[in-house]
């Protein structure tokens, strides 16, 4: 989490002390629907040419926020800087970022090359010099070859690379995705996701991606931050978030933990750093076994604790084939203390 | 466009139930009942010179066709068919440009939008000769003139607009906001998105009002009827004849009629076909 103090000494500065190492930062950034406070006084700084995942379930505000930073969506209150300039009331084209929609919104009436070339269009670029750019930009995704096919004859995976030709050519600071991934099917997601990662560290700007999957968050951010109801309840690099878990909110959403009550407190412990073994010395807990689920290298067997907790054990396959158990076998959950991480409330 | 909706084609073993046929038959005597009395007038317009209105055929003849274009005493079909067709056109036109541009305004809510929104609905049912009325003694208050591109354009406006208002909404709603959006972040001003992608868009739905509001005020009657002036539409002009004279001409009127709608449609349907095929020639030579 970031602190007031330190947010507030960027809102001082004026365009004359633009500060360099950051390209968006948002301070208290509040949207209200009526009544509903959709996103509640949100501070975040994301450094220069990083890759920042917003992460959380439905409703938590991610889209909200982005479409604030876009410019697609009026901030109720609060201020939203890029690259140290406030942008708050700019309207989109002058803030310096460009959104992927997640539906894509390519123009359906429009050639893939004029799709790419509108915004040189609406900037009275000539005809020629324009065509001439959408089509550098068609082959840095590799869609030179479909620059006179409209729309509605490519496949989900082309008409995402011709939205993302779209959204650069405008050189923009910033690049925002909205769920880019989640129209694709699982096998074409991978190669999509190394493809957005080595386009952000080929052109070296930030970019903003919202995401309801964790292992696409961990697998691309530099940056990764994870909202509930409004608020951040987490932001850091993907692995001090999964190894450090700040509650149990934060355990919970990214998964691969079980949160358990040791002592009236809560920790969380990695399900692939717990045993099933017999009680002894170290922390334990025991229960019966609920499930056992073949996942190739591991395999995963939840367990009902007798406190009527759910707990999970990742044991790779040859640990557990060597000591089979079964559902409805009673077992204990074993962990050493140094993988127990304590949590915050909620 | 979207491409076509898959049909999975019936397995020959899978037996329908005998409702299947039962309800085939029904909907095929609704289809009788829909096509068969203007079957028999298309019939009965062939007629020979000297039938009469009923069977039996005496003989088979296109006079009653060339009667139509012979302006005679009672009625001058050609000159109120051209005078519908403009006028139809000039409704058809007001109502495109007036419903799209209360399409847009409506697609957020303002203060009274559900009142105008309801006042619009409720003109729907309100009687159509009494509108007529109404728009006659308006005039005849202002002691203007009732003609055709006044009096008569008003009244059929009062029946399209709320017409091609609702068709508007309906073309609207299926018309996803993001595409405005990601023209607007590529830098469109307003007009620009409106003209660059909002219209193109909803081109085809916008046609759509457009023949809608041009057959309703093609055949328009109950409200052109009191406030035509002097100059009658091809409705009125149709009525005049059948209450003064009975001969097969009218039969002749109804096949030509029905012969020009279908060829409205059918020119309609052709241009909008063509488009989309070049559209896909220019996108496939690639």
């Amino acid at each position: 989490m970031h602190n007031e103090a330190d947010t507030i000494s960027a809102t001082g500065q004026g365009q004359d002390a633009v500060d360099v190492r950051f390209d968006v930062e948002l301070v208290a950034v509040t949207k209200r629907y009526g009544a509903t406070v959709a996103v509640d006084r949100v501070s975040l700084r994301i450094p220069r040419a990083s890759y920042c995942c917003l992460l959380g379930p439905s409703g938590c505000g991610k889209t909200s926020t982005l479409r604030m930073i876009a410019g697609h969506e009026v901030v109720s209150d609060g201020d939203i800087l890029i690259r140290g300039s406030n942008v708050t009331d700019l309207p989109p084209v002058r803030r310096g970022t460009a959104m992927m929609f997640q539906n894509y919104a390519l123009f359906p009436h429009l050639t893939c090359i004029d799709n790419v070339a509108f915004s040189l269009k609406m900037r009275g670029t000539g005809k020629a010099e324009r065509h001439a750019r959408a089509r550098e930009f068609l082959a840095l995704v590799h869609m030179q070859d479909f620059a006179d096919r409209l729309p509605s004859q490519l496949s989900g995976g082309q008409q995402q690379r011709v939205a993302l030709a779209r959204a650069l050519i405008t050189q923009p600071r910033v690049l925002l995705l909205d769920e880019p991934l989640s129209a694709l099917d699982p096998f074409l997601r991978g190669r999509v996701r190394e493809e957005l990662k080595r386009l952000q560290r080929e052109l070296g700007i930030t970019f903003i991606h919202v995401t309801h999957s964790q292992d696409e968050a961990m697998a691309l951010a530099d940056l990764m931050v994870v909202m509930d109801h409004g608020h951040i309840r987490q932001a850091g690099p993907p692995r001090e978030v999964f190894e450090r878990p700040a509650n149990s909110f934060v355990a919970r959403f990214i998964g691969g933990h079980n949160i358990l009550s040791s002592g009236g407190k809560a920790i969380a412990v990695r399900a692939d750093r717990c045993r099933l073994g017999a009680a002894g010395d170290g922390p334990h807990m025991s229960g019966r076994v609920a499930a056992v689920e073949y996942q190739g290298t591991t395999v995963r067997v939840a367990l009902e604790t007798a406190a009527g907790e759910d707990a999970s054990v990742l044991l790779p396959d040859n640990v557990f084939f060597a000591k089979p158990v079964r559902p409805g076998d009673a077992a204990t959950l074993v962990w050493s203390d140094q993988d127990a991480h304590a949590l915050a409330g909620t | 466009m979207m491409g076509a909706i898959g049909t999975r084609s019936r397995d020959p073993r899978e037996k329908r139930p005998w409702t299947f046929y039962a309800l085939a038959s029904l909907c095929g005597l609704f289809l009788l009942f829909l096509y068969g009395p203007m079957l028999v007038v298309y019939l009965l317009s062939f007629q020979g010179p000297n039938g009469g209105v009923t069977f039996p055929m005496v003989g088979f003849s296109l006079t009653w066709f060339r009667d139509i274009f012979e302006p005679g005493q009672m009625a001058n079909i050609p000159v109120a068919f051209g005078r519908s067709l403009a006028l139809a056109g000039v409704v058809s036109l007001l109502t495109i440009v007036i419903s799209v541009a209360a399409g847009l305004g409506f697609r957020r809510p303002f203060p009274g939008s559900g009142v105008i929104f309801y006042l619009a609905v409720a003109s729907l049912v309100m009687p159509s000769l009494l509108v007529g009325f109404g728009v006659g003694l308006g005039f005849q208050f202002f002691d203007w003139q009732p003609d055709l591109f006044t009096s008569a354009l008003a009244a059929q406006l009062t029946w399209t607009l709320p017409f091609g208002l609702f068709a508007m909404f309906a073309v609207f709603n299926r018309f996803n906001r993001s595409y405005e959006e990601a023209a607007t972040d590529l830098g469109a001003s307003a007009w620009q998105r409106l003209v660059h992608v909002t219209l193109p868009i909803l081109l085809p739905g916008i046609i759509g009002v457009g023949l809608g509001a041009f057959t309703l005020s093609y055949d328009e009657f109950a409200r052109t009827t009191l406030v035509i002036g002097t100059r009658n539409t091809l409705p009125l002009e149709i009525y005049a004849l059948v209450s003064s004279s009975s001969s097969p001409t009218l039969f002749a009127i109804g096949t030509l009629t029905t012969a020009v709608s279908f060829l409205v449609i059918g020119v309609a349907i052709t241009v909008i076909l063509r488009m989309q095929r070049r559209r896909a020639a220019n996108a496939q030579r690639s």
